[in-house]
């Protein structure tokens, strides 16, 4: 179909490339399954001794369960908040608008340590009124990363929003409906799996996220990634090479379920 | 309770919030960081003195701008190729693209970097593969120097190069290309005579991209580069937790802004962000 082909040169240099991007995943994988106690490759050890070591440290189940209590409030939060956000901005797209949404662009352009010491400024000024809510805190967390990755909320919803037909919300409205009805009994149905998509995304970015949080969190809260961070910064613990892997396993898990849920809805589109 | 509210509220109830919100927790504070800057640890400008004279923070400046460079061009490099090909090949080595573009990007930088410090150390994969290939003698020091870094930050920003390139590649007309071979150009002068200029706007825009990226980066300088890399976000991540020093970490901030807003600036004149997006 292509009239034009690749060479195999090219190809060549891009099946090395495609190594040079596994390399990293593939390195972690077999050093989790060491039985030294130290980080190596396992010579005949073949062993689960970090996997158990994971599961009997209340450290990191601690972190697990901080960062998936994190990563689900801030991603309901932001999918809620750009979803809200980008009907509106469905509805009358003006100049006015425009200005808006390059407002909710910000935290993906601003570079990450400015962002931090900027959420770092805001929690902690929270936290002189109300110590809870602020600097090294859950809730703190789950605010900063809500304003972290709302950008890529609102880029999925505006992508998603623009292949809605604009003739039903016309139709609605001739039917008498007010922007209420037209919102949550025309347009959410119709929005209901780009949402789920855009949780997901949302998700995966709090659950990983690390430059921010180092700024906002001391020893309260300590995040998956966190830990992972200590973990690296001292002497190197074979746990994190079990944590890693499980990481690329859930990855890998949710990026399958992403590619069923688009490849469903494009079925259901195009039946 | 909602319905009776007049539409315009309605409306604004649903437009607002989110501006608000990021008004309120993200631009005033960032109001805060400018006052930090000028009035930490004294009232005055001293702070930004410093950065325009202090030997050692033009250093960490230096090399930050020097790495953004290598590591861009290396990135837009490997990028350009894995675009290309999916661009024309068939739909199983296009599987096979994404799929490796795709999973990197999703997995957390932790680990990446910790995958990088498995296999570049003395004993790791790449050095006893080159030991066996008998292509070095002694192992190769890869990880707590610059190199390390450089190798693993490409690795990062290949993604994200890869999505622009590929979205100005696809505008690109097939027939123009057909074109040019039938009136008789070699392969090589249609991909350097027709393809190359037109994929310059998106290679542009995907360079200031990664640029910008690389800027406000310190979790791999920060575990590979073993404290021979200063970059300047691990600069400021030092000046505001270890040396206390908020005010010439919050200077610091406010130009990596201004530089990062002057490089989006040139991204909006040259292509238009939108087609980069979708």
């Amino acid at each position: 179909m292509n009239i034009y082909r690749v060479g195999w040169l090219a190809k060549l240099l891009a099946l090395i490339t495609m190594g040079f991007l596994m390399l990293p995943l593939a390195a972690v994988i077999p050093v989790s399954f060491t039985g030294k106690r130290y980080l190596s490759m396992p010579e005949g050890d073949w062993s689960l001794r970090h996997y158990i070591a994971l599961f009997n440290s209340s450290e990191w189940i601690g972190s697990i369960m901080n960062s998936a209590i994190v990563a689900i409030s801030a991603a309901l939060l932001a999918t809620l908040l750009s979803t809200a956000f980008v009907i509106a901005v469905w509805y009358r797209n003006n100049q006015w608008t425009r200005w808006l949404i390059g407002l909710c662009m910000l935290p993906l352009i601003v570079p990450p340590v400015v962002s931090a010491m900027v959420l770092y400024f805001m929690t902690t000024n929270v936290s002189h009124i109300a110590p809870s809510l602020g600097y090294d805190s859950l809730p703190g967390v789950i605010l900063a990363h809500t304003l972290l990755i709302v950008p890529f909320g609102v880029i999925n919803m505006l992508v998603a929003i623009s292949r809605v037909d604009r003739r039903i919300e016309l139709a609605a409205r001739n039917l008498g409906a007010g922007l209420w009805q037209t919102t949550w009994m025309v347009l959410l149905p119709n929005l209901r799996l780009s949402m789920l998509t855009t949780f997901l995304l949302c998700f995966i970015l709090s659950w990983e996220e690390i430059a921010v949080t180092l700024f906002i969190t001391s020893w309260e809260v300590i995040t998956l990634p966190r830990q992972i961070w200590s973990g690296l910064r001292d002497n190197v613990d074979p746990v994190v090479a079990a944590i890693s892997t499980l990481l690329i396993i859930l990855t890998l898990t949710l990026l399958f379920l992403r590619m069923a849920i688009q490849g469903w809805r494009a079925g259901q589109q195009h039946p | 309770m909602i319905t009776r509210l007049p539409e315009r509220w309605q409306y604004r109830l649903l437009l607002w919030p989110l501006p608000v919100l990021l008004l309120l927790c993200y631009v005033v504070p960032f109001a805060g960081i400018v006052t930090w800057s000028v009035t930490l640890p004294e009232l005055g400008v001293d702070n930004y003195a410093r950065l325009a004279n202090d030997p050692s923070i033009h250093a960490v400046l230096w090399r930050t701008l020097y790495l953004c460079t290598i590591v861009g061009v290396c990135a837009l490099l490997l990028a350009f190729l894995m675009a290309y090909c999916w661009l024309y090949s068939s739909s199983r080595w296009q599987r096979w693209v994404e799929l490796c573009i795709f999973l990197p990007f999703f997995i957390s930088v932790l680990v990446r970097t910790f995958g990088w410090l498995v296999a570049l150390r003395n004993n790791g994969l790449v050095n006893s593969w080159l030991q066996e290939l008998g292509l070095i003698d002694s192992p190769l020091a890869l990880t707590r120097n610059t190199l390390g870094v450089i190798i693993a930050m490409v690795h990062f920003m290949v993604p994200f190069a890869f999505f622009p390139l590929l979205s100005s590649m696809r505008q690109i007309d097939d027939r123009v290309l057909l074109a040019a071979r039938g009136l008789g150009a070699s392969r090589l002068r249609v991909f350097i005579s027709i393809f190359l200029p037109q994929t310059l706007p998106g290679l542009l825009g995907a360079f200031i991209m990664v640029f910008v990226f690389c800027l406000g980066f310190f979790i791999i300088p920060a575990i590979l580069g073993g404290g021979s890399t200063l970059m300047a976000a691990e600069y400021v991540f030092l000046q505001m937790f270890q040396t206390y020093n908020w005010g010439i970490g919050a200077a610091l901030c406010v130009l990596m802004l201004v530089l990062v807003s002057g490089l989006v600036w040139l991204l909006m004149r040259f292509s238009r962000v939108e087609r980069l997006v979708g």
